[in-house]
């Protein structure tokens, strides 16, 4: 569990936070420029001082400005990922690796060099020089000289925001097989609701400096009184797992948690059990009264409206359903939602368009 | 005819206060320049306007000034005599504490823009790798700042050795103890020995000249026209 209770002010600013996270996986503190998620992440790093705090991460308390507690940072066994790499640009990669590994007591190291740098694919780089490495591999380089610090938990600012998409796609990968293979609790920045969607498994939304919402990821999406909803990329986020592959139209078929409604996605071929995350964005899924055989819509669901609320736009609403226990959103026109009697309570018919897997 | 033997003395003598000088600038120097770069003290401007103050001040007035606080009846001179140690006024100590003061902009300044250029970022980054301030120092900031160093060293030296007037107020003209190369050439004048003064003035040019080079031609453009 982390345990975060901040309070800091500046012109302009403040911040005024009480979350409980759990002590693994990955949580992202998500939210628009200026919602205090970075003041955050430096506030736990003890990069700066919240004037009222307190942090305890698992059994270890950082700061409780009520005993007058504050631990510096280089005492704390944290791993920080910065939005740019800021790699020594003194050192080779390797004494980049080395420089945290040096500094902590052998009997701490749980990380090891070899495994490090297979993880992130960097052990071609090691004689290099940071000016001499693109941005995604500096960043990987940040990565592994962080994780090589055996932190008990890892922050990441942004790590991907100042990398164009080719390279984002690039480090994904490398991020998801951190999430998969090390047992690093991680709090995660981003404004990006895809990275969101793609690494977290619990969410806190932070808007002017306050936490809107803290969650598991696959509800916290869903819920229409959140900000989140509204965006145009707004979705849901679904794990279930394969539960069947048809090789002839490369289709498989993902079993959604709890039930026997499957949906089918263009994939290559994975394992029949395998968990896979997928999200379903509000804009691709459509409703109607009856189920419409003859479409080229793959997929059909039956479903329970819960709610609505208004969109960003006038002429759209947003619909809450209820796909036998996993939630799912519909972005409809208000015309249509008329047309339909859309109303709490109804039987309807989700149509989706299109399905993006994750992982 | 060349150099004589007063002139070597002379020479030797200059290159003893310029090395003194510009060690002690690099070890007061430093911290005063790490603060510089990274207070947000209200004392920032006026410390850095008192560092800067031996560019634009004749030094006829610093010497002037030094010689009345390290004379028999200054504060710094009664607490030198206090010491047991006498004045430093006239002997090559006064000389090393006149050039420090005198250098001090041209140490401090080059150190200062270089922390400033390294900005906070490489400090955080050491400190998450657990790093301790010291240890931050040392294996961080002093790496990073090495061309920093490198001018600051050089400017020291240089600016040192180019001295002439805080040197004749405070340190007179004492053959071995204070008599240094600027003054030797000033006495070669007045005496109308141009000769003498010719050699030892070509060797401050050269030297000066050689010094701005190195200095020059090792920083590396980044910009501008090639």
């Amino acid at each position: 569990m982390i345990d975060m209770r901040l309070k800091l002010s500046y012109s302009g600013f403040a911040l005024d936070v009480d979350l409980q996270v759990p002590g693994r996986g990955v949580t992202a503190l998500y939210g628009h420029s200026g919602s205090g998620k970075t003041t955050c992440l430096r506030c736990i790093a003890g990069l700066e001082r919240a004037q009222q705090g307190f942090i305890q991460v698992n059994d270890e308390v950082w700061q409780d400005s009520e005993k007058k507690i504050f631990v510096p940072p280089h005492k704390r066994a944290l791993g920080y990922v910065f939005q740019e790499a800021s790699l020594f640009a003194h050192l080779s990669v390797l004494a980049n690796l080395e420089f945290g590994i040096k500094r902590i007591p052998k009997q701490q190291r749980r990380v090891d060099m070899g495994h490090a740098t297979e993880l992130l694919g960097i052990g071609h780089l090691l004689e290099r020089h940071p000016q001499n490495l693109s941005g995604g591999e500096r960043q990987r380089v940040g990565i592994a000289r962080a994780l090589l610090t055996s932190p008990k938990l890892l922050l990441m600012d942004e790590p991907l925001a100042a990398l164009d998409s080719q390279r984002k796609n690039e480090i994904l990968p490398y991020l998801q097989r951190l999430h998969d293979e090390l047992d690093i609790p991680v709090l995660y920045v981003s404004h990006s609701q895809d990275e969101v969607a793609r690494l977290a498994d619990h969410i806190v939304l932070l808007s002017d400096g306050k936490a809107l919402a803290s969650g598991p990821i696959g509800e916290t999406l869903a819920r229409l009184d959140l900000p989140l909803a509204l965006g145009d990329d707004a979705g849901v986020v679904i794990e279930g797992h394969v539960s069947a592959y048809d090789a002839h139209y490369q289709l498989l078929t993902l079993q959604l948690p709890d039930t026997d409604l499957g949906i089918r996605v263009a994939h290559a071929p994975m394992p029949l059990g395998q968990a896979l995350r997928c999200k379903v964005q509000a804009r691709d899924v459509s409703l109607s009264l009856r189920s419409v055989e003859q479409s080229s819509i793959l997929n059909r669901l039956p479903v329970t409206v819960i709610s609505e609320i208004g969109a960003d736009n006038a002429a759209h609403v947003l619909i809450r359903l209820n796909a036998a226990g996993t939630p799912l959103l519909s972005r409809i026109t208000r015309y249509s939602r008329d047309q339909l009697g859309v109303h709490p309570g109804q039987q309807l018919w989700a149509q989706i368009k299109a399905v993006a897997v994750l992982a | 005819m060349t150099l004589t033997s007063a002139d070597f003395a002379a020479i030797w003598l200059t290159l003893k206060l310029a090395s003194l000088t510009t060690a002690i600038l690099l070890v007061i120097g430093t911290p005063i320049a790490l603060w510089l770069s990274r207070t947000r003290s209200w004392l920032r401007g006026p410390v850095g306007a008192i560092v800067a103050l031996p560019l634009v001040l004749p030094p006829t007035v610093i010497g002037f000034y030094l010689l009345l606080a390290l004379g028999p009846h200054g504060f710094v001179g009664q607490f030198t005599q206090s010491l047991g140690f006498g004045t430093l006024t006239f002997s090559f100590a006064g000389l090393v504490v006149g050039s420090v003061l005198y250098s001090m902009p041209f140490v401090i300044q080059p150190l200062q823009n270089a922390f400033s250029a390294i900005g906070t970022r490489p400090l955080e980054v050491a400190a998450t790798l657990r790093a301790n301030p010291w240890d931050t120092f040392f294996s961080v900031i002093l790496p990073l700042a090495r061309p920093g160093f490198i001018t600051a060293a050089i400017l020291g030296f240089a600016h040192t050795v180019g001295e002439f007037g805080v040197v004749l107020m405070i340190g007179g003209n004492i053959p071995d103890k204070t008599r240094v190369v600027s003054v030797q050439i000033y006495d070669h004048v007045e005496a109308m020995e141009y000769a003498q003064a010719h050699w030892l003035a070509g060797a401050m040019l050269v030297f000066s000249f050689a010094v701005l080079l190195a200095l020059y031609s090792s920083r590396k453009t980044k910009t501008g026209w090639s």
